[in-house]
């Protein structure tokens, strides 16, 4: 051997020098000058830690009282919430043929994307303070939301399955001359069922999680009853409603999870 | 020098897999051992550098008790036992440069470790061995894009790194095909000669094992039942070595106990 | 299983055994009755129902056109939104390594610490980001602080339990091999584990960032920063054609958000 090297360095992540240095240069002088410009009240977010204080001393320990209330409010969340993904499944479907770009002519499939995508671009809340300015406060203004999210998720993944079919089997019907309906139960139907249980279990989950979140804005639901007890100071009544919430959600996600294990 | 005496590894309450064991490994020999599956080969090496916990019995190398260290000095000791492994156990989204290096990370301090600044002398010792090895051409390059004996390869030299005073190698050839198995043999025997290393090899394949190593120790079921040199290996040797079965052996050590 | 001979004989065919078939009937029946039951007792005025169609037409006709005047504000806070947005995620992130190392079996220094983590990561995921802000409006005041602690709060959870199942799943191989080298635990976790994580952990930070962007859009309607604030002004004030400017803005937003992140997922992974 004649010499042999004695240094090294890791390749770096980014080849290029300048756009390496580029992108270093970019993250510090944004995280610098836009934590250094925000708009913050100190003097406000230092009052935060007696404030805090004040809150969780007030919120211990946490007050079953109303409990009516809270059962009320929690049934109305479940109501919303079943009906939402019953709506938000059953419009899903032919929203999702519309974006399968294999079964759907293309101007129909851009339509059917679009109502997707407009439907998973707008988080819940902001659908619900629409709906509620234009139907009124309450639970069905929640029930709207809902369906909207579920489309947004339930006809995305749907329409992702279709995409997936075998379509041999559909022409195995047609082939058999098959009329169109029949070919639909038949050769896609079996296939996208499956996948359609498991998601309408999935939302329903998802759907009671997000009905606690869009009554803050007035669309009905324990949220509301959240929001309530909030505005008032009721911080021991709060805690109880967000511990409430916290469990059910749990279970419910524990319950979703089993049943689609075992149909998965 | 390694010396292991009445060696016992017990998993649970179960029967033990290694009974009573001894073995000297004296100079820079390499000692082959085979055996079945199960006959606890795997274990013993790991007990050397306690990647399994003896049950009982001594292990001394050079000198140093192995079975009794804990914490800083238990890592001393691993620091001078080298291993190279049946599946590489390499790290495979870091560089062939940084997965030899860490060889040495019981040497080099955290900082040097984290970013990378390895010590020059061990850059050169690394560009050496992989010279050696003829893999210098790949330091920069990732491990998961190497080919097995290239891989393989790779796990020698971290070994090597550790500056050991022993090397052992658990299967070191199995995953690969046979060609590239005899290579790696080879590259095992001929860098104990030149770097005065002893060798602790298990391996399946006898034919291997009598090839490129001085010495065989046949293992049956947790018991050394042949230690000789290769050419003493005959088929009479292999027989006993490769038949029978846990539940013979266990009733004939009831037969001896009554 | 019947015999050959009988299986021919017949010619009624049934798809379900009776068995399943009640179970079926019973799963069908058990949803029907939960939908009945909801329609029946929701405290829904029907009158309103029928007439939300209307009322929705009408909301969106004087949505149109949207009303640019106040584009520039419009922007300059959609701006801020996404500040929240990337300064919450890039903490949570930072935040969540420790309870990830905490949360994962493999790695959590003994029992105690193990539930721990896992306490943490589930009070963190279990409660709703608006929540989460509607705590922190009350405790650090409006504005953008509560805003960007909410979204952290909610985040820790979600990216915690993420990288933690991804160190539970990592091959164990090198760690035994680094182990062997004598290695510190330390160094062995620096160089067994950590590139191991390390697509998991960008894919799961550039994820997180992008739901951060639709939740951080939402944070204003109670009062804890971003886009939101606008956009409540607009409609409380029945201002629709700008509330309509802001529904644009958040969807170009969020759109722009897949883009990029669909972009930098391509890039690192």
């Amino acid at each position: 051997m004649s010499e042999t090297r004695d240094t090294w360095q890791k390749p770096p992540f980014i080849a290029n020098p300048v756009i390496r240095w580029a992108v270093y240069l970019g993250a510090a002088v944004y995280f610098l000058w836009v934590g250094a410009t925000m708009p913050i009240d100190w003097a406000r977010v230092a009052d935060g830690l007696g404030r805090a204080g004040r809150i969780f001393g007030g919120a211990f320990p946490p007050s079953f009282e109303r409990s009516g209330l809270l059962i009320d409010g929690f049934l109305e969340s479940l109501k919303i919430a079943i009906l939402a993904t019953t709506g938000g499944v059953l419009l899903s479907i032919p929203i999702a043929f519309m974006a399968a770009r294999n079964v759907a002519p293309l101007p129909v499939y851009y339509i059917g994307r679009f109502v997707i995508i407009v439907a998973r671009s707008f988080h819940p809340v902001i659908v619900a303070i629409i709906f509620v300015k234009a139907v009124g406060f309450g639970p069905f203004a929640g029930v709207l939301t809902l369906i909207v999210y579920s489309i947004g998720f339930v006809a995305k993944m749907l329409a992702e399955r279709i995409e997936e079919i075998d379509f041999g089997q559909v022409e195995a019907m047609r082939a058999a001359g098959a009329p169109f309906l029949s070919t639909m139960f038949y050769a896609i139907f079996p296939q996208i069922m499956p996948r359609q249980i498991g998601l309408t279990i999935y939302q329903l989950d998802s759907n009671l999680r997000a009905s606690a979140v869009v009554g803050i804005v007035g669309a009905g639901g324990i949220g509301a009853t959240l929001a309530n007890a909030f505005g008032r100071y009721d911080y021991d009544f709060a805690l109880a409603i967000t511990i409430v919430i916290v469990g059910v959600i749990l279970i419910s996600e524990g319950v979703s999870g089993m049943i689609r294990k075992r149909i998965g | 020098m390694l010396k292991i005496t009445d060696l016992v590894k017990r998993y649970g309450g179960g029967d033990p897999v290694l009974k009573n064991l001894d073995l000297m490994i004296e100079g820079e020999s390499v000692v082959s051992i085979i055996g079945s599956s199960g006959a606890g080969k795997s274990t013993l090496l790991r007990c050397i550098n306690r990647l399994v916990e003896p049950t009982s019995g001594s292990i001394e190398l050079n000198g140093t008790e192995l079975t009794k260290l804990r914490g800083k000095s238990l890592r001393a000791a691993r620091r001078k036992i080298g291993m190279v492994f049946q599946g590489f156990n390499l790290v495979d989204r870091l560089t062939v440069m940084e997965n030899v290096q860490s060889g040495r990370l019981g040497y080099i301090s955290t900082f040097a470790a984290i970013t990378r600044r390895y010590p020059k002398e061990d850059v050169r010792r690394a560009f050496e061995l992989m010279e050696r090895v003829g893999i210098a051409q790949y330091a920069d390059t990732r491990a998961d894009q190497l080919s097995g004996g290239e891989r393989q390869r790779v796990g020698v030299v971290r070994a090597l790194m550790q500056d050991p005073e022993i090397l052992l190698a658990d299967e070191p050839t199995a995953s690969l095909d046979p060609k590239t198995s005899e290579q790696i043999m080879g590259l095992l025997r001929d860098l104990a000669g030149e770097l005065k290393l002893p060798v602790l090899i298990n391996i399946h394949n006898v034919t291997e094992a009598k090839e490129y190593t001085d010495r065989i120790v046949g293992m049956r079921y947790g018991r050394i039942i042949f230690d000789d040199k290769p050419a003493a290996l005959d088929r009479e040797a292999m027989d006993r070595i490769y038949s029978g079965s846990p539940h013979a052996d266990r009733s004939e050590d009831m037969r001896e106990a009554s | 299983m019947s015999s050959i001979a009988e299986q021919f004989g017949r010619e009624d065919w049934t798809r379900f055994t009776p068995k399943q078939r009640w179970r079926r009937f019973a799963i069908f029946a058990a949803c029907a009755l939960a939908i009945a039951w909801s329609l029946s007792s929701i405290e829904v005025v029907w009158a309103w129902v029928w007439g939300a169609p209307a009322q929705m037409g009408d909301l969106f006709g004087r949505m149109y056109p949207p009303d640019t005047t106040n584009l520039a504000e419009i922007l300059r806070i959609l701006w801020q939104t996404v500040n929240i947005a990337t300064f919450a995620t890039a903490l949570a992130t930072l935040m969540s390594l420790p309870v990830a190392y905490l949360a994962a079996q493999n790695t959590t220094p003994n029992q105690a610490t193990l539930w721990l983590g896992r306490l943490i990561l589930v009070t963190s995921r279990s409660v709703n980001t608006i929540i989460w802000a509607l705590l922190f409006v009350a405790i650090f005041g409006p504005g953008v602080v509560a805003g960007i602690v909410a979204i952290m709060f909610r985040s820790v959870g979600f990216i915690g339990k993420l990288l933690g199942e991804a160190i539970e799943e990592i091959d164990k191989r090198p760690v035994e091999a680094l182990e062997a080298t004598g290695a510190s635990r330390f160094k062995v976790i620096a160089y067994a584990i950590v590139p191991q994580v390390m697509p998991t952990f960008w894919a799961v930070a550039i994820l997180r960032w992008d739901i951060n962007l639709r939740e951080s859009t939402v944070l204003g309607l109670v009062g804890a920063g971003g886009i939101g604030i606008i956009l409540q002004g607009a409609i409380d004030t029945f201002n629709w054609p700008e509330a309509a400017t802001v529904l644009l803005a958040i969807l170009a937003l969020v759109i722009v958000g897949e883009v990029v992140s669909a972009f930098l997922r391509r890039r690192i992974l």
